[in-house]
Order: C-alpha cells, then sequence, then structure tokens
C-alpha cells in the first residue's frame, strides 16, 4: 500500500477503519449474490470486485448529507455509503416489490433511491453523464452548494455523451466530478481498442478541467483526489475528471464467460493488488486493525450478509398487474 | 438437410458471405475474440482476422456512423448492436444519415450497410434488453426492416441483407437464439426481402405476426387443431416496408384476423397491418380486426411476475384466436 498517510488526509483512525469495513462489506455482499446466481436463486449479478477501494475512497470524500450520485451498475461501494442498506442491495439482487431502486423492475446494478440523493439510472451507458452536469447546473442556478458526482467505466468514455456532458460541464464551470472507474476491460474489449490514448483523464485539458489519474486500488489515493475536486466544486472552481485504475476481478456479469479474452494468469496476478487484502496489511501496520477486530468485523458482516439474504429472499415480488403502474403520474395523468 | 438453431444460421450466413465478398466485415462491441456477447459471430476472428472483425470502442453512433462511411465508399459492413436497446445512440445515423443517402444524392450515393441487433424479451433482461424497437424505424422509407422467425429465414435472408444495395435493419429475437431449431439446406440460397411467407394453412382464423411471437402463434394454433378450430398463419418477416399483397391475401382467406407483436400496442407494426386490411378487405371481414400486443408501458419489468404479464405466450394467443373464431 502506497505510503500516504492516513492522518495527513485528516481521517482519523476510525475513518480509515470505517472505509475498509465498507470495502469488505461491498466485497462481501458481491461474493454472496455470486454464489446465490450459481445457486440458481437470483437471475443475474455484475459484480464491483476490485473496485470496493475506489468507490468507498470517493463517497468518503462526500457529503453524503447533501451531494448527488450518479453511479454507475457497478457501484456497491458508493450507494451503500450513500444510505442504501445490504438488505436492500439484496431486495434488488431477489427482484423484490421491496427493492428501493425499481420496485424489481430493472436488472440488480441500476442503482437509484431518491431520499439519498442517489439519481435513477439506465442500462444504456454514460447516459447518466449529461444528467450529473444537469444536476450540477441546477445547483449553480439554485446557489446550493452540494457537489454531483457521476461514475462510469473507461468503455463507457467512448459515448458521445461523455464529450458532450463534459463539454457542457467546462463551459459552465459546473460543481460535477466525472469518476471514471478504469478497471481494463469493457466487457471483453480491453482499454487499447477503446482509446488511442493511454489515459481517459488526459481528455480534460480538451474540456478546461484538471484531469488525474489515481490508484483505484487505494482507497486514501482516492479519497485525496475526489476530496480535492469536491473543494474545487465547492469553491465555484468547477468541474474535474479523474480515472482510477483497477481491474475487474470477475467476469463482466454473471452471463460472461472471460476465458475467450483474458488469461486466468492475468486475473490472478490482478488479484495481487486487490485492495481488501492490501488496504487491510496497511491499516495492520499502523496499528489501527488486528487480527482480532478483523475477525470481528468478518464475522459482523457475515450476520449482516446473512440477514439481508433471508429476509430479501423470503420477501414478495411486485403484483403482475403493478405492472401497468406509473408510466405517467398517478394522479392528474389518468388517461 | 441439416438442422441448426437460430443463432447458428446468423453465424453461418455472416461466414459465407465474408469468404465470398472480401468487402463484407463486421464491426459492433465484443465482436472479435469474445465472438460477440449472444455468440453470433464467433470463429469469424479467428478466421478471417483482426481487420475484418472489429471490436470497436463502445460507441453505437460511431459504430453505425463508420459503418455507413464505408459503405458509401463501397465496403459491406455489417454492423452489431450489442442488443436492439443500444441502438438509441445511433439512431440519428440511422434515420438522418443510411436511410437517406441515396434519396438526397439523387441516387449517387449509397449506402449498402447491414445493421443487426437482437431485440426481444423473455430473457429476464428486463427495462433495456427486452425492447422491440421495430416500429421506431418502420416509419422511415430508405430503410428495410427483417425480422425472421426460423433458421432458414434468418441464413436466407441475412445473406440478403448483406448483399443489398440499400440499408437493412435486421433484428433477431434473442430468446429464438438457441430455443429455435430448423432444417437448413446445405447448398447455398437467399431469400428475397420484402416477401412475407405463409407457416401455416389455415380456414377459419388468420393470424399475422413475426418473429418469436409466430412459434408461440404455431404451438397455439396446433392445440386449437383438437378443438377444430384450423388457424391461417403469415409471416411477415419483412417488417418494412410491408409485403401488402400478402397480408390482404392472408386477411381475405379467412376474414377473422388476428395481429400478435411483443411490442407495445398503441403505434405497433399492426396498427399499419390493420390499415392496409381496413383499405383493402373491407367486405372480406367477417369479424374486428384484433391486435394482441404488449401492454403499453415503457418495456419489460425484470422480476419474474411482471415480466409474465407483459410477455407474450401461445396461451394469450390461443385464446384469442378462440375468441375469433367463435365470433
Ligand atoms: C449504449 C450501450 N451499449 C452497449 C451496452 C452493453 N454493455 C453493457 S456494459 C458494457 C461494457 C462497459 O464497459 P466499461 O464502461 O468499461 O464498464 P465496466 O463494465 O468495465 O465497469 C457494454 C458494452 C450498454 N449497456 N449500453
Ligand atoms: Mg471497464
Amino acid at each position: 500500500m502506497a505510503s500516504a498517510n492516513y492522518e495527513t488526509l485528516g481521517l482519523s483512525s476510525d475513518q480509515v477503519l470505517s472505509m475498509y469495513e465498507s470495502m469488505l462489506l461491498a466485497r462481501k455482499i458481491d461474493e454472496r449474490m455470486w454464489l446465490l446466481n450459481r445457486a440458481g436463486r437470483i437471475p443475474f449479478v455484475v459484480s464491483c470486485q476490485g473496485q470496493e477501494a475506489a468507490q468507498v475512497g470517493a463517497a468518503m470524500a462526500l457529503n453524503t448529507e447533501e451531494d448527488y450520485l450518479l453511479p454507475y451498475y457497478r457501484d456497491v461501494g458508493l450507494v451503500l455509503h450513500f444510505g442504501m442498506t445490504a438488505q436492500e442491495l439484496m431486495m434488488q439482487g431477489f427482484a423484490r416489490a421491496d427493492d428501493p431502486n425499481s420496485g424489481g423492475r430493472q436488472m440488480p446494478g441500476h442503482f437509484g433511491q431518491k431520499k439519498n440523493r442517489i439519481v435513477t439510472g439506465s442500462s444504456p451507458v454514460t447516459t447518466q453523464l449529461p444528467h450529473a452536469a444537469g444536476i450540477a447546473l441546477a445547483a449553480k442556478m439554485e446557489k446550493k452548494n452540494f457537489v454531483t458526482l457521476v461514475s462510469f467505466g473507461e468503455g463507457s468514455a467512448s459515448q458521445g455523451d461523455f464529450h458532450e456532458a463534459a463539454n457542457f460541464a467546462g463551459v459552465h464551470n459546473l460543481p460535477v466530478i466525472f469518476f471514471c472507474e478504469n478497471n481494463k476491460y469493457a466487457i471483453s474489449v480491453p482499454m487499447e481498442k477503446q482509446s488511442g490514448s493511454e489515459h481517459i483523464s488526459e481528455r480534460a485539458a480538451g474540456y478546461g478541467m484538471p484531469g488525474v489519474t489515481v490508484d483505484g486500488n487505494n482507497p486514501l489515493a482516492v479519497y485525496e483526489a475526489v476530496k480535492k475536486a469536491a473543494d474545487r466544486c465547492r469553491n465555484g472552481e468547477g468541474p474535474t475528471l479523474i480515472e482510477t485504475l483497477s481491474y475487474r476481478q470477475t467476469p463482466h456479469s454473471s452471463d460472461d464467460d472471460d476465458s475467450s479474452y483474458r488469461t486466468k494468469e492475468e486475473v490472478e496476478e490482478a488479484k495481487q493488488n486487490d485492495s481488501i487484502h492490501t488496504f487491510s496489511a496497511y491499516l495492520r501496520e499502523c496499528g489501527v486493525l488486528t487480527e482480532t477486530k478483523e475477525k470481528e468485523l468478518q464475522e459482523k458482516i457475515k450476520g449482516i450478509v446473512d440477514d439481508a439474504t433471508e429476509t430479501a429472499e423470503s420477501a414478495p415480488y411486485a403484483d403482475p398487474e403493478t405492472t401497468l403502474n406509473y408510466v405517467y403520474a398517478p394522479k392528474g395523468g389518468d388517461l | 438437410m441439416a438442422v441448426i438453431n437460430y443463432i447458428e444460421a446468423v453465424n453461418s450466413a455472416l461466414r459465407e458471405e465474408m469468404a465470398q465478398d472480401e468487402k463484407v466485415f463486421v464491426l459492433g462491441e465484443d465482436v472479435g475474440a469474445k465472438g460477440g456477447v449472444f455468440r453470433a459471430t464467433e470463429g469469424l476472428y479467428e478466421e478471417f482476422g483482426e481487420s475484418r472483425v472489429l471490436d470497436t470502442p463502445l460507441a453505437e453512433s460511431a459504430i453505425a456512423g463508420v459503418g455507413i462511411g464505408a459503405a458509401m465508399y463501397g465496403m459491406k459492413p455489417v454492423a452489431e448492436m450489442q442488443f436492439a436497446d443500444f441502438i438509441m445512440p445511433a439512431v440519428n445515423q440511422i434515420i438522418s444519415e443510411a436511410a437517406k443517402i441515396r434519396y438526397r444524392s439523387n441516387n449517387d450515393w449509397t449506402c449498402p450497410m447491414t445493421i443487426r441487433a437482437p431485440y426481444g424479451g423473455g430473457v429476464h433482461g428486463a427495462l433495456y434488453h427486452s425492447q422491440s424497437v421495430e416500429s421506431l424505424f418502420a416509419h422511415v422509407p430508405g430503410l428495410k426492416i427483417v425480422m425472421p422467425s426460423t433458421p432458414y429465414d434468418v441464413k436466407g435472408l441475412l445473406k440478403a441483407a448483406i448483399r443489398d444495395e440499400d440499408p437493412v435493419l435486421f433484428f433477431e429475437h434473442k430468446r429464438a437464439y438457441r430455443l429455435v431449431k430448423g432444417e437448413v439446406p446445405e447448398e447455398e440460397y437467399v431469400l428475397p426481402i420484402g416477401k412475407a411467407d405463409v407457416k401455416k394453412e389455415g380456414t377459419d382464423v388468420t393470424v399475422i405476426s413475426y418473429g418469436l411471437c409466430l412459434h408461440f402463434a404455431m404451438q397455439a394454433a396446433e392445440r386449437l387443431e383438437e378443438e377444430g378450430i384450423s388457424t391461417h398463419i403469415l409471416d411477415l418477416r419483412t417488417v418494412y416496408p410491408l409485403d401488402q399483397e400478402a397480408v390482404i391475401q392472408a386477411a381475405s382467406k379467412t376474414g377473422k384476423v388476428l395481429l400478435v407483436t411483443e411490442d407495445n400496442k398503441e403505434g405497433s407494426l399492426m396498427g399499419e397491418a390493420a390499415a392496409i386490411i381496413g383499405e383493402y378487405c373491407l367486405f372480406d371481414l367477417d369479424a374486428p380486426i384484433q391486435r394482441l400486443a404488449g401492454p403499453d408501458t415503457p418495456a419489460m419489468p425484470f422480476a419474474p411476475t411482471m415480466e409474465k404479464y407483459f410477455m407474450m405466450n401461445p396461451e394469450k394467443i390461443e385464446k384469442a384466436i378462440r375468441d375469433l373464431a367463435e365470433f
């Protein structure tokens, strides 16, 4: 783990411990989803594994009481920090009526929960970027001091919506953070087939905003970059493009077989940098985490995931006829 | 004749056309080493190489737009949209550009490209991996839209689409990919775009449909045979422009018409089919024209309860045919 001392970043030992706890919770929820999927109990999983450090590092640098989040489908770490619970995540895994994201209408990973300012998203990638610029524009118009963070994969940065949103934010100096989680692949397509340049962050110059690339396996480095970007937003200095470098540890989703486009060795090698292990080792070095504390954490999280799974699995689906609800406003919108 | 499944027919048409004409190339997301997320392009990368089986950046507007450029030059691009739902970023290129290139240049320039996309539901794909998008394009002269139901039609029509001198949207039902099997001749054949096909002769009720629903209709018809109800089934195959003559003939044959699509009802292709029948068959009709379709909600939800509610199935069609027969 990089030398950055958490104290010099203004973080307490409790805060870094909770950082680790969130990362671990995200990982354990994700691992459970895969088990449930392979056992035929949930139809689909799309995974955060390998990106927890980036997600939790970013979330901790934001104000979860007022900032807006437009996550993408891997962002279990981000949404957990913004207030979505393990149980709610399981409700979406099982597509139950009580799934706060969509009542079981959308696939897992399509987050949205207004009370926590997690903005509803769709499947077509990158559509959320212009929305983020729009929310940031509203903040500016209404003279509100909140920050908007929007995340996406490096492949998704190839869409026209990326350019249009970044350009708009640059022109209007909007308080928005474009947070690109570069995990080296877009399904099977590697970064070099996605972009002619090495880093997505290089594009920032063209939009008149700073662009940085940070180690996505180091939550402290990500925290630092996002904190700086958020401060810029709050000071009226405009948008930032941040790219985190990590590795997608699982196949693209439960429907993908990654053996046709990457080797087991490559995946195993990347797992050597798994932030769950490296950050845990770092915290032990610092004396923040001990063997017993780690065990306690693991048990606590297992309990949370067990309960969430059980409650969600026994919860009901939405009634079939509710398919017809909410095409338009329930009141006044009757046709 | 070999029995193959629907997606093998896609693969085999692509392979044959690529082997025959060097100008044919494939571009899309994950079509290379992975062979496509559904494996429609499996083996093509190995056989024809990276330069003719291009893994593109994740950008559908570029997939369509680059394809259009190459086609205007004289290449024969076959673009894949990973899901029909994700054709949306490419709509400007398809509607403003591909569809109008011949017309706007007064026949000077052409755009002989094929855009393939898997569509349709019943695969737990939720709102954005289940949609039928054909009616969005079935109002755009200059485009042809092909939506085959059987491996035989898939192969013959995809080859025709690739050879066509104008842009063709080729929508493949993703649930049919491995579910639907059928006989396909060993020797080469091509089928005409723009021609519907009678899939079953009958005398009491006419069903007009396409894609996966066609099979649901065949199953329903089979059950109804036992009750003595004889169903005539027309497969549109090309849904735009419609084969008017075939629609008129099929409707006139029984005088009772059921139009089936899994798309949302209002504004679906079936409205156009009904209009043709209304215009030409008034005195042949013995019952009001019926449309059976998905509900008018934005798309098909994920939870199995709601997906089932939305999705077409043989039971819904069986009931609708019986009601018409008894009318
Ligand atoms: C507009 C659009 N095209 C295609 C897809 C299908 N698709 C889903 S995820 C994905 C790859 C995304 O890669 P990246 O942005 O790098 O994110 P990652 O999954 O690697 O985190 C693709 C092609 C989609 N969802 N939306
Ligand atoms: Mg990626």
